[in-house]
């Protein structure tokens, strides 16, 4: 390229007499991209290492030192959060995740094409209400809403452990934070599953067709196989954004620190961010800094999840493009 | 073979169809009968009656299907319902937190609202200025942070890396930042900020914006490489031909050919953290008054406001609640027009060749 | 284009600007100092109150008392991030002591001021019943667990006309370290022994179970938005919810602000502290309404900065005036301080430097 370029190879007598400014320019500007994109594989560890630091002496405190300024023993203080972190993610996803598929082959595949956009809009307002104000609406309208469905459920279906126990007569329950959480989710999955339902190659829905399928079993035969790792990759993104979502959580659910599967009493485990968010204005030393170790475990966890996401979006790109 | 083709055939051609107005008319009769038995036997609970009429409508339109029309129709039917109920399902949620912040939002979104701060208001009255202004602050400081960061680093992928291990290793990470929550994103600005200017000192308005910065660039990153591909090759290779060198042919054809689409993109992404509570709660902290100063004492924000409103009430909570609904009314109608404005500038302006 | 879409961004630029930076409520005058607090939340509703009326009177001064509870301003009083804490109890002996304060001068000693005295009211959430009475062991079981249904022979014993309902008992807690807890768990350890055996403390007992809730308004929230519920409260911010009386030494008392006066007579201060520091150790086994809280301001007798020093003071004795305690009385619902111990607490302020 540089001896090629026509300004290098003309003689003196160029109109041009510096030898070539805009070799410069293009130096520093690459310097400049790439150094951005480097910035930004920095912040990433800095996250990392600034939670490392910052969490490092609750982490390494002594246990008395722990008990007396912070919020005791760490593993076992987190422990309750940790499960109830998954546990309210997990039964979120439950609820999201079929009702998402549904929604997305709704717009993919069952609605008219005019109709479609419009409809995908409207699920993706649901992407654009804050967090806080899913909070106030679950809080001062869920709640008090599901508490008859919840007196239901625990007299009709108390014989199945998840709903037995003492009714909570709040109705913040776990689940009714997981209502709130898979709400939330719902638009993410969706777009995604969405996208990848209309990638699904048009010939092989064609062919089904033409041999009489059904709707519903050219969907099962030709769109669903396909959009599988789609939809898996979809399901981990909801989850790592489900594990992490804080506001809404700490509004809702009266959150204590037990390890339980019931999801109607009033003993719920609360989520590690909603710990972190209700802890931390009126944290101080040791105890700040556990909650920040807190953070760094939630920030492990999402980690993990979404880079098994993303791994998995990734390799599907590469396979689809390559066809 | 002929058994299955003849199965086909048969189930296509001898069996019957059930009339097309079928479906509207079930669904209008079991939600008739399903409010006529939930108000005999619960009262007329809309819930009941909701749930009741589409596992009526479900029901029936099983057996009739399956009399009819045959199994393998009466199970396109049913996932018919169930897809679109799902749909159904969803809009819930969406229409009542949209009913409840309007209803319980418009009382005390006037014009006092705009114009009041909350310093020395007890009870009612007062209003969000202080956040309002406070988000402003806030988001621009995080909006002039990471625009021009996510702006190169899409440059570099899109122009520069392509294909390179380091562009793989940017965007398989950029990726996996989108996922950090946003609690952790607060921490490290206040753990940075800490380590900066010392405990009890860290937070202000900077941190803040440090904080939303952390979450938006992954966001502007993403929606910039996409436009930044969609440019096509021949506006570049021309401008090569003319010797123009490629920084130049970036800045100022690659870039503003894609503008309106970065535009738009970078609106999306504020859209997406003007919302943010958890990390503003932590880095930016609580204040009842003005400050227009981002490098010291806390700032308020809008999302924290309205958080604060609804958790630390004062005697009389119902002032305070209006505030925390006004402020949730004003803060989905700033998401909601960026949101528009940004989906139609990509609209309106979208190169030709796009799509 | 590009000057349609750059004629839009200055626009909204300009918009932006011309609204930030203002509220009509706030004088545009540079304020010449600024206070900040940190503390009790059931202070809360007091303390806005004394900040409006401070502000008002001193244009020039912003105050500002975050309500993040007692531990969080002690131990932030004692970082040295805010100029005075508002606590639920005074500082321990072992937390005083020269030079453990960063906001202090090095050899001053921390000051612990009444300034909020109010009853905590046992608040509960039973359709159909207005009226309730619970004795001292009966409030003790049903927080600790050990009743678990409305209708329990316990409850109905104190109420025998009122109509209960086989419903479970949601017993709603703080879930945050806060000086009522730490009240009300004194008082139950003193009013019933024999089935209240934890000590005073402020994090609720993990051991004991039942719902948490976060502040003194998640507390009330919970309760008032809930069935057969029941939680404990400053009496101040115990709205849309029924109070129980407890009956103690065979008579019935409800939480009012005399109740409060009286607690404080029976009560004594704290031995062995210096003669400016007002610290009490509060005798709930009288004839008074038991649970009631008293928060104080804890400040520096000397602070290391003289300027903060000065408006502390100052805003101390507007708080702890005639005028204040009656403002917070009104806005509140607390006790005014009684005369005798306002002449101490003068004293005490006016020592402050």
């Amino acid at each position: 390229m540089k001896i090629t370029s026509p300004t290098a190879t003309k003689p003196s007598a160029a109109p041009n007499p510096t030898p070539d400014p805009k070799r410069h320019g293009d130096r520093v500007f690459a310097g400049l991209a790439a150094g951005s994109g480097i910035f930004i594989l920095l912040i990433l560890a800095l996250v990392a290492s600034f939670l490392v630091v910052e969490g490092a002496p609750a982490l390494f405190a002594n246990p008395t030192d722990l008990a007396t300024k912070g919020y005791g023993e760490f593993a076992s203080w987190v422990a309750p959060y940790a499960f109830g972190t998954v546990w309210a993610a997990l039964l979120a996803l439950a609820m999201a995740v079929p009702v998402a598929i549904g929604i997305a082959l709704f717009i993919s595949h069952y609605a008219s094409r005019k109709l479609a956009q419009p409809l995908g809009y409207l699920i993706d307002l649901l992407a654009a209400v804050p967090s806080v104000v899913f909070g106030l609406w679950g809080s001062i309208v869920l709640a008090p809403a599901v508490r008859p469905f919840y007196d239901w459920l625990n007299t009709h279906l108390g014989f199945i452990p998840l709903f037995s126990g003492n009714l909570s007569g709040t109705g913040r329950t776990i689940l009714t934070a997981a209502i709130v959480l898979a709400t939330m989710v719902l638009p993410i999955i969706t777009s995604l599953c969405r996208e990848v339902f209309l990638q699904a190659p048009k010939l092989h829905e064609e062919a089904a067709l033409a041999l009489g399928a059904t709707r519903w079993e050219m969907i099962k035969m030709a769109v669903l196989p396909f959009a599988r790792p789609g939809i898996v990759a979809a399901v981990m993104l909801g989850l790592g954004r489900a594990l992490g979502e804080t506001m809404a959580v700490s509004m809702v659910l009266s959150g204590g620190a037990n390890i339980t599967f019931q999801v109607l009493t009033s003993e719920n485990p609360n989520t590690i961010a909603a710990a972190i968010a209700q802890g931390f204005p009126e944290a101080y030393g040791l105890k700040t800094n556990q909650l920040i170790a807190a953070g760094l475990v939630l920030f492990l966890i999402t980690l993990v999840v979404n880079m098994i996401a993303r791994a998995i979006v990734a390799r599907r790109a590469e396979y689809s493009g390559a066809n | 073979m002929t058994t299955l083709s003849q199965n086909l055939a048969g189930d296509q051609l001898t069996s019957g169809r059930l009339p097309k107005a079928t479906a509207p008319a079930l669904a209008a009769s079991s939600i008739l009968l399903s409010f006529a038995l939930s108000e005999l036997l619960t009262g007329g609970n809309t819930a009941v009656t909701a749930v009741g009429s589409f596992g009526l409508y479900l029901l029936i339109m099983e057996i009739a299907a399956r009399v009819v029309e045959g199994p393998r129709q009466a199970a396109d039917r049913r996932a018919t319902t169930l897809v679109a109920g799902a749909f159904l399902l969803a809009l819930i949620p969406l229409i009542s937190v949209t009913w409840e912040t309007v209803a319980k939002g418009l009382p005390r979104f006037d014009l006092n609202f705009f114009s009041m701060s909350m310093r020395s208001v007890v009870g009612s009255g007062g209003g969000a200025a202080h956040a309002i202004a406070g988000t402003l602050w806030v988001t621009g400081i995080a909006t002039a942070i990471s625009v021009p960061i996510g702006l190169l680093c899409a440059i570099f992928l899109a122009e520069y890396g392509a294909g390179s291990k380091l562009a793989k290793a940017i965007t398989f990470f950029v990726d996996v930042m989108t996922g950090i929550p946003s609690i952790v994103a607060g921490l490290f600005a206040y753990s940075l900020m800490t380590l900066l200017f010392g405990p009890g000192r860290a937070v202000f308005g900077l941190s803040g914006s440090i904080a939303l910065a952390v979450l938006m660039i992954p966001v502007v990153v993403r929606s910039c490489e996409e436009l930044l591909r969609l440019v096509p090759n021949e506006l570049r290779e021309a401008s090569y031909a003319l010797g123009v060198p490629k920084w130049l042919t970036v800045t100022r054809v690659v870039i503003p050919t894609a503008i309106s689409g970065i535009v738009s993109g970078v609106i999306l992404a504020i859209a997406r953290v003007i919302g943010e509570t958890a990390p503003l709660m932590i880095a930016a902290g609580f204040t009842a008054s003005m400050n227009n100063n981002p490098l010291a004492n806390p700032m308020m924000t809008l999302p924290v406001f309205v958080y604060d409103s609804y958790a630390n009430p004062g005697v009389d909570t119902q002032p305070y609640w209006d505030r925390a609904w006004a402020g949730a009314l004003t803060l989905i109608a700033i998401v909601m027009l960026l949101n528009l404005i940004g989906r139609l500038i990509a609209r309106r302006f979208a190169p030709k060749s796009g799509r | 284009m590009k000057t349609k879409l750059i004629t839009v961004a200055v626009l909204a630029a300009a918009s932006a600007l011309t609204f930030s930076g203002c509220a009509t409520n706030e004088s545009t005058t540079a304020a010449t100092g600024t206070l900040s607090g940190k503390g009790a939340s059931s202070m809360k509703a007091a303390q806005e109150k004394w900040v409006a009326d401070y502000q008002a009177k001193n244009a020039g001064v912003t105050v500002n008392y975050s309500p993040d509870g007692s531990s969080a301003g002690r131990e932030a009083f004692a970082a040295g991030a805010v100029d005075f804490a508002g606590s639920d109890r005074p500082l321990k002996d072992e937390e005083m002591g020269a030079g453990k304060f960063k906001t202090c001068a090095a050899d001053s000693n921390a000051l612990n001021i009444p300034v909020y005295v109010s009853p905590i009211a046992v608040i509960y959430k039973l359709d159909g019943v207005d009226n309730l009475t619970l004795d001292a062991n009966t409030v003790a079981s049903i927080f600790t667990g050990k009743i678990t249904k409305w209708n329990d022979a316990a409850i109905a014993a104190t109420n025998p006309t009122a109509k209960l309902p086989a419903l479970n008992i949601t017993a709603v807690h703080r879930s945050d370290g806060s000086g009522t807890t730490n009240n009300f768990t004194d008082t139950l350890n003193q009013i019933a022994p024999t089935i209240w055996a934890d000590k005073a403390s402020d994090d609720w007992p993990a051991a004991l179970g039942g719902e948490a809730a976060k502040g003194t308004s998640g507390v009330v929230q919970a309760v008032s938005s809930g069935t057969g519920t029941i939680g404990y409260a400053d009496v101040s911010a115990a709205k849309n919810v029924s109070i129980a009386k407890l009956s103690v030494n065979g008579q019935t008392l409800s939480p009012d602000a005399s109740a409060a006066a009286q607690i404080l007579e029976q009560s004594s201060q704290i031995a062995g502290r210096a003669t400016n520091d007002l610290a009490y150790k509060l005798n709930r086994t009288g004839n008074a309404y038991p649970a009631v809280l008293v928060s104080y301001a804890i400040v520096c007798q000397t602070y290391a900065n003289p300027t903060q020093g000065g408006l502390v003071k100052s805003y101390l004795t507007y708080v702890t005036s005639t005028e204040g305690q009656q403002a917070a009385a009104t806005a509140a619902g607390s006790a005014p301080l009684s005369s005798a111990i306002q002449t101490k607490v003068a004293a005490a302020i006016s020592t402050i430097k």
